[in-house]
């Protein structure tokens, strides 16, 4: 797709199809022939594992939906039976139940190596998109599946989250019933959940394919944020990236396999061990460990439609980042003050985290009581969220607008090819920027 | 490359730890060396043994257990698996295990409700009829089944044990109702109960009088029954139940992970060698 075809159909049946339906030449045009940069470095081995990732939850829940009962009275227990009676059903429920989280520590870690090399950047801006809605199609996808195995968090985890709706003015109430079915989370919730827990995965697919095709359009972003100039800067994907991205794909497999096999249940909590019931609220409702950040997110702000619009604007200001970030540089390598503000990001991304997983009013250095700022103590994870998020937004709002403006970038290679024969920290360091690089 | 695996791992880690929980105030469990820690435990067949025996005598009275079947017993892994009996339902030991209980059932004659012994193909029969029923004989608390309770608390068997041999008189100072039991280990808050000087005490009440003495079950092999030694026991038993197929995820587990190991290492090769002539 991008660039010319080098494709040659060799035998009289590859003629005769290559002119009828070519899909031996757009397979070999973008897996196998496809110039890829030659210097991309393992933060670029991910969009191979997701890709890994998504086969194995396709696969592995279409055999659990084969044995699942989506019904409040026997939820539990076929999910229990699945594990107990089903021949290898404990490998497959806990392929798939950890599976979830592999999959999205794996798209984080592809999001944050986005941001640092930003490859968001022209002529890439769709492609950044496209990930986005993979991202909030793989959320919705996790939340409901979560709440099949109808225990106390799926339960009242799905209560929390579907009363934020709620929290909509006018329309709020309304949207909740019709998500609902009834007039609370009930048996037509879990049916509803499983049908749309089966569907998302396919789109999710269908999405991966545009992002592909969007990826093969400029062809990949690398390590320098340079452009591909020349034939000397790329290699065919097919075996460089095929067996690197494979080695890659093996090692997060033994990860993956480590919690499959030896920690199955250590991501997951307790109480979902527990049938649901509607009657005992968990001491401490918390979702998985990849919406903690969201979580405390949506709690740092007093109110509640305020919360939800600032958890769902952490989401949205992320599609719109391409034209926020005004420096013309892509890659922070070359962006020292920058690296040093993504790296607070990223240390920001996990505070929230932690904070999502705590009680909102302990304390974070036990034992310390300072003063009420507004409604909470100011030692506790509540102020501890609202520093963090106000940085997440001040880091797309304000700190990326800005600073491609005023900032002055290391020089850039010239070409992808120059830097790995000259390595960039012998170039001198106070060397002058061009100017045309700046802002 | 090294360290970018680091950094890998302490990404992870931190990710993981954000789930970690807000601190109970509850004692922590006490530390057992469990026969089924780590990726080549096992579970102690004859303690499995034991354990199915104080369930059977003691638990069994209030808690149900609707999951197990008596099939369980003689499974893989289970107490009573013999190799001479690969179909548990055949396992002579289960089945005369399963005749000594008497379920409910129905005469497919007249449609009257009987009772009749169980079969290996029973589950464990409940001890009440209903949860209204269960909540009637036991003031007001309903007795949780024990099906997957191992995984259902938080510090699993661990937590068990402590809870069943870790009960001590209330300090001072805590006021409670005669239902009520106090547990250090058992979560909870006791602040609004405390009338003592300091802190209120770690743990919570429950409903469950102290379950275990010394002797109250007789042990077959000759262990000593003691409460520690019959808790630790119905604990790995109930670890066992949540868990029935964990024996066979870590045998699978080992192959598994030889198996990416190889696999891994000769990518790894295959990178070297196609990538020898390329600067990068």
């Amino acid at each position: 797709m991008s660039g010319h075809s080098t494709y040659e159909p060799k035998t009289g049946f590859e003629r005769w199809l290559d002119m009828r339906l070519p899909i031996i030449r757009m397979a070999q045009d973008t897996a196998i022939n496809f110039p890829t940069p030659k210097n991309l470095n393992y933060w670029w081995t991910f969009g191979g594992i997701l890709a890994v990732m998504l086969g194995f939850q396709i696969v592995t829940g279409i055999v659990l939906a084969m044995h699942y009962v989506p019904h409040v009275d026997h939820a539990f227990a076929s999910v229990e039976r699945i594990m107990r009676d089903v021949n290898y059903g404990w490998l497959i429920r806990y392929m798939h139940a950890n599976g979830a989280s592999m999959f999205l520590l794996a798209v984080y870690i592809h999001m944050f190596r986005n941001l640092y090399y930003g490859s968001y950047k022209a002529p890439r801006e769709v492609l950044w998109i496209l990930g986005c809605v993979i991202y909030l199609l793989m959320m919705a996808t996790a939340f409901m599946g979560y709440v099949l195995p109808w225990g106390q968090m799926s339960f009242h985890g799905a209560v929390v989250i579907t009363n934020l709706i709620g929290a909509l003015p006018v329309i709020g109430d309304s949207i909740t019933t019709w998500l609902w079915g009834g007039f609370a989370v009930d048996n037509p919730t879990l049916n509803r959940f499983f049908s749309l827990h089966f569907l998302l995965p396919f789109m999710i697919a269908g999405v991966v394919g545009l992002h592909i095709w969007a990826l093969h359009v400029p062809g990949n972003n690398n390590p320098t944020g340079v452009n591909v100039k020349s034939k000397e800067d790329t290699v065919p994907f097919h075996p460089y990236y095929t067996v690197k991205d494979g080695f890659a794909i093996a090692l997060f497999l033994i990860l993956y396999a480590s919690f499959v096999f030896y920690n199955p249940n250590v991501l997951g909590h307790a109480d979902n061990y527990i049938p649901a019931n509607p009657l005992v609220t968990p001491a401490h409702i918390v979702p998985e460990w990849y919406f903690l950040p969201f979580y405390a997110i949506l709690r740092a702000v007093p109110n509640k439609l305020g919360g939800v619009l600032a958890m769902f604007g952490a989401i949205g200001v992320l599609f719109v980042l391409p034209w926020l970030d005004t420096s013309k540089v892509r890659s922070m390598r070359y962006r020292p003050t920058a690296k040093l503000y993504f790296f607070i990001f990223v240390v920001a991304c996990l505070v929230l985290g932690y904070c999502g997983g705590k009680l909102p009013d302990d304390p974070v250095i036990p034992g310390l009581t300072s003063f009420t700022l507004i409604d909470a103590d100011l030692n506790s994870f509540v102020w501890l969220s609202r520093v963090a998020a106000l940085y997440y937004f001040a880091y797309f709002l304000v700190i990326l607008p800005v600073l491609g403006l005023i900032e002055t970038p290391l020089p850039v290679p010239e070409s992808i090819s120059a830097p790995v024969l000259s390595h960039p920290a012998s170039t001198p360091a106070g060397a002058v920027a061009s100017p045309e690089k700046r802002g | 490359m090294l360290r970018k695996g680091i950094t890998l791992a302490a990404l992870g880690l931190a990710l993981i730890g954000g789930a970690a929980q807000a601190s109970t105030h509850a004692k922590e469990p006490m530390e057992v060396d469990w026969s089924f820690d780590g990726p080549f435990g096992k579970f102690d067949k004859e303690q499995l043994q034991r354990g199915y025996k104080v369930y059977r005598e003691v638990c069994s009275a209030c808690h149900s257990m609707n999951l197990v079947y008596f099939r369980n017993l003689g499974q893989p892994g289970g107490p009573f698996y013999d190799p001479k009996y690969p179909n548990p339902n055949d396992n002579p030991y289960v089945k005369a295990l399963a005749k000594d209980i008497q379920v409910k059932d129905i005469d497919s004659e007249t449609g009257d409700e009987i009772q009749r012994p169980a079969t290996s193909a029973d589950h464990f029969p409940a001890p009440f009829p209903n949860e209204a029923a269960a909540r009637a004989s036991n003031g007001g608390a309903l007795p949780p089944d024990l099906s997957v309770i191992a995984k259902a608390r938080e510090g699993g068997p661990s937590y068990i044990h402590s809870l069943l041999a870790g009960y001590v008189n209330p300090p001072a100072g805590l006021t409670m109702s005669p239902t009520q039991h106090y547990n250090p280990y058992f979560p909870g808050d006791l602040t609004s109960a405390w009338s003592g000087k300091g802190h209120a005490p770690p743990g919570g009440f429950l409903a469950m009088p102290p379950p275990l003495t010394d002797n109250k079950v007789t042990f077959d092999d000759g262990t000593k029954s003691t409460v520690d030694q019959q808790a630790k026991d119905v604990a790995a038993f109930l670890m066992w139940a949540a868990e029935p197929k964990m024996e066979e995820r870590k045998r699978f587990g080992f192959g598994a992970m030889i198996y990416l190991l190889i696999f891994t290492g000769l990518l790894y090769a295959s990178y070297r060698r196609i990538w020898r002539n390329v600067a990068h």
